[in-house]
């Protein structure tokens, strides 16, 4: 990795100030770990080896301790997604009530492969596990909004309201 | 509304019209009374009453939570951290969310209530990352009860002083296991601890004496504490007081989760009665009762026999009580209450290997047997869904589940290995059978093939 990415790495002020808020709550900094990470992803989208080097430099850790996080937690994105990240559950109670199905016209209608950006650069598709909402299943978080009883018809209606929302250019 | 059967405590103003949530609505409902008076007591009292009260953990474990609290050693100079473990996420239960969604306040008073007894002074809650607006809703109602003095320095003039703070997961499984959380709080891999000597009550967080509680069993603190623990004992059963909150769901027409008094009605009751009953046409197979990891009921058991307390009884599936050991007659468990139905229609091939898969992906592969293991497993039920199912996969299924039992860390080694154990137990001759007409399908279509080029 390169030596000094943790000079080169930009980070907002509001960001910078949001991790000196947060890092002394905890009582040892290592701690802070997954609240910075998810700031710094915030901003970028996802977290490069230049971000993974900043972090890891602010916790005074060696790289390797914040690299091993960002490979074991599926939060943590080491790619950009697409501008709408759409995460069906794949687990039992959802998968009884046609979870599968919905995932599946979500890829169609982007035309993408599961945990790949779609072309158009709209949406990444994925599954997540049971996402405890087992009593609305199936259902399908957009991003960080949970939509619940996701039939054909709201499959539909969710598919519109992502184009339309992603062509403004948001 | 809730069902005429539901006994609701936790639950009791969560659906109420006009009912926000918000610190307005659960002070002028009596809020904040109970750490009110706590606080004005001995530590020791309030440990006392939770331990009369019999709370047994609500995350599945259903370890008493007075008990648990009762292993920090009073000497210990080293500080204690309370940490209220809202990573739900054991496949099918979703009542947590419903406790940190509808009314947080009762569970920061609970936290509170708890944190003043266990003498803690810095206490968290450890949020699944997927909940954003969970965590959302906990860090404005903690800054709204530190505002009102509930939270922070000095609380209500006692001089007793906690801080709360809401610690956000990262979409992984084992972190609800309570030492993997540890860890992951710690910001590292949430790697599980061997106990012992790891128990977090002695050795948890920072090495620290460490108390871990459901998010519900910290919400019954709050009752438990504010009726006195005997009375609240009174509510439900000895094995299972209180009250419970099950989540239903899977193929029944109306989903949800029902508080119940522990012991009052039985499963009958909650898939036929307050869950609306199957599908049009639909017969019931069977039902996972606690959670994907507690093994599959199927629905022509029966268990004839006595119980522990020595009562003889005759019970169908149906007849199983709404508590926390009934399903131990029926070679499961209540686990965290979460009920998945599955009617006639269901594959249970597919049914396997969407757990499967689960545990799988959920592996945090430290221990080989769990991580190999789990992998093979999954390996196999996709195989068979794929269609090349032999008709020995069963008996694989079952071996190379039942060498992973008992041989890990923690408690993920089961969590693999009972489905599989619980489905080829009650299932085996639907997966035998699945095999021969995969042949058979597989047979004909060589046929077909042989014919055309012939």
């Amino acid at each position: 990795m390169e030596t000094n990415a943790t000079d080169t790495f930009e980070l907002s002020e509001e960001a910078r100030a949001e991790i000196d808020r947060v890092v002394p709550r905890y009582p040892e900094i290592r701690s802070a770990a997954l609240p910075v990470l998810y700031i710094v992803q915030g901003e970028k989208g996802y977290l490069s080896n230049e971000a993974i080097e900043w972090v890891s430099a602010r916790l005074e850790l060696e790289p390797i301790n914040i690299y091993e996080l960002v490979t074991f937690y599926p939060m943590l994105l080491r790619e950009p997604t697409g501008k709408r990240h759409v995460k069906v559950c794949r687990t039992l109670s959802c998968a009884l009530n046609g979870a599968y199905r919905v995932c599946d016209r979500f890829r169609e209608a982007f035309d993408c492969e599961l945990d790949e950006v779609s072309p158009d650069g709209a949406v990444t598709v994925e599954y997540v596990e049971c996402i405890a909402s087992c009593h609305t299943a199936p259902v399908v978080q957009i991003d960080e909004e949970l939509y619940h009883n996701v039939d054909e018809d709201r499959t539909e209606e969710l598919i519109q309201m992502i184009r339309s929302e992603t062509k403004s250019g948001s | 509304m809730p069902h005429p059967k539901e006994r609701r405590l936790l639950l009791s103003h969560a659906d109420e019209p006009g009912y926000t949530g918000s610190y307005e609505d659960y002070t002028a409902r009596g809020g904040y009374k109970t750490l009110e008076a706590a606080i004005r007591r001995e530590p020791a009292e309030i440990k006392k009453e939770v331990l009369d009260a019999n709370i047994r953990g609500r995350g599945g474990a259903l370890f008493p939570a007075g008990r648990k609290w009762g292993f920090l050693d009073p000497n210990s100079d080293k500080p204690v951290y309370l940490i209220c473990n809202a990573d739900e996420s054991e496949p099918g239960t979703f009542k947590d969310r419903q406790l940190i969604h509808k009314d947080p306040h009762q569970l920061i008073e609970g936290m509170m209530i708890s944190a003043y007894a266990t003498g803690t002074k810095l206490a968290f809650i450890y949020i699944r990352g997927e909940m954003f607006g969970g965590a959302r809703i906990l860090e404005e109602a903690i800054e709204k009860a530190r505002a009102n003095n509930l939270v922070g320095e000095n609380i209500l003039g006692s001089g007793y002083s906690c801080d709360l703070i809401v610690h956000r997961g990262a979409g992984s499984y084992i972190c609800g296991e309570e030492t993997g959380l540890i860890e992951s709080l710690e910001g590292k891999r949430p790697y599980p601890r061997l106990k012992p000597p790891f128990f977090p009550a002695a050795k948890g967080l920072y090495m620290c004496p460490t108390i871990v509680n459901n998010v519900e069993t910290l919400c019954q603190v709050k009752h438990a504490v504010e009726l006195g623990g005997k009375e609240y004992a009174k509510i439900g059963v000895p094995n299972c007081t209180g009250t419970r909150i099950w989540s239903l769901s899977g193929h029944v027409n109306n989903p949800g989760y029902f508080e119940v008094e522990g012991g009052a009605y039985t499963f009958g009751d909650l898939i036929y009665d307050m869950g609306g009953g199957l599908r049009e046409g639909r017969s019931l197979l069977g039902f996972i009762p606690g959670g994907s990891s507690t093994k599959v009921i199927k629905y022509d058991q029966r268990y004839r026999g006595k119980l522990q307390d020595g009562t003889e009884v005759d019970w169908g599936v149906e007849d199983i009580p709404l508590d926390c050991d009934g399903c131990n007659y029926f070679g499961s468990s209540s686990g965290s209450a979460a009920v998945m139905v599955m009617d006639d229609t269901t594959d249970v091939v597919m049914a396997l290997a969407n757990l499967n898969a689960f545990y799988a992906h959920e592996s945090c592969g430290q221990c080989t047997p769990c991580r190999e293991g789990s992998l093979w497993l999954k390996k196999i039920t996709h195989r068979m869904i794929a269609g090349e199912a032999r008709e020995e996969d069963a008996d694989l299924l079952k071996s190379i589940a039942d060498q992973v039992e008992g041989r890990t860390i923690c408690a993920h080694g089961e969590a693999v290995a009972w489905p599989v154990q619980g489905f080829i137990l009650r299932f085996r001759d639907e997966f035998i059978d699945y095999a021969r007409r995969q042949a058979r399908e597989r047979a004909a279509r060589e046929q077909e093939t042989t014919a055309a080029v012939a």
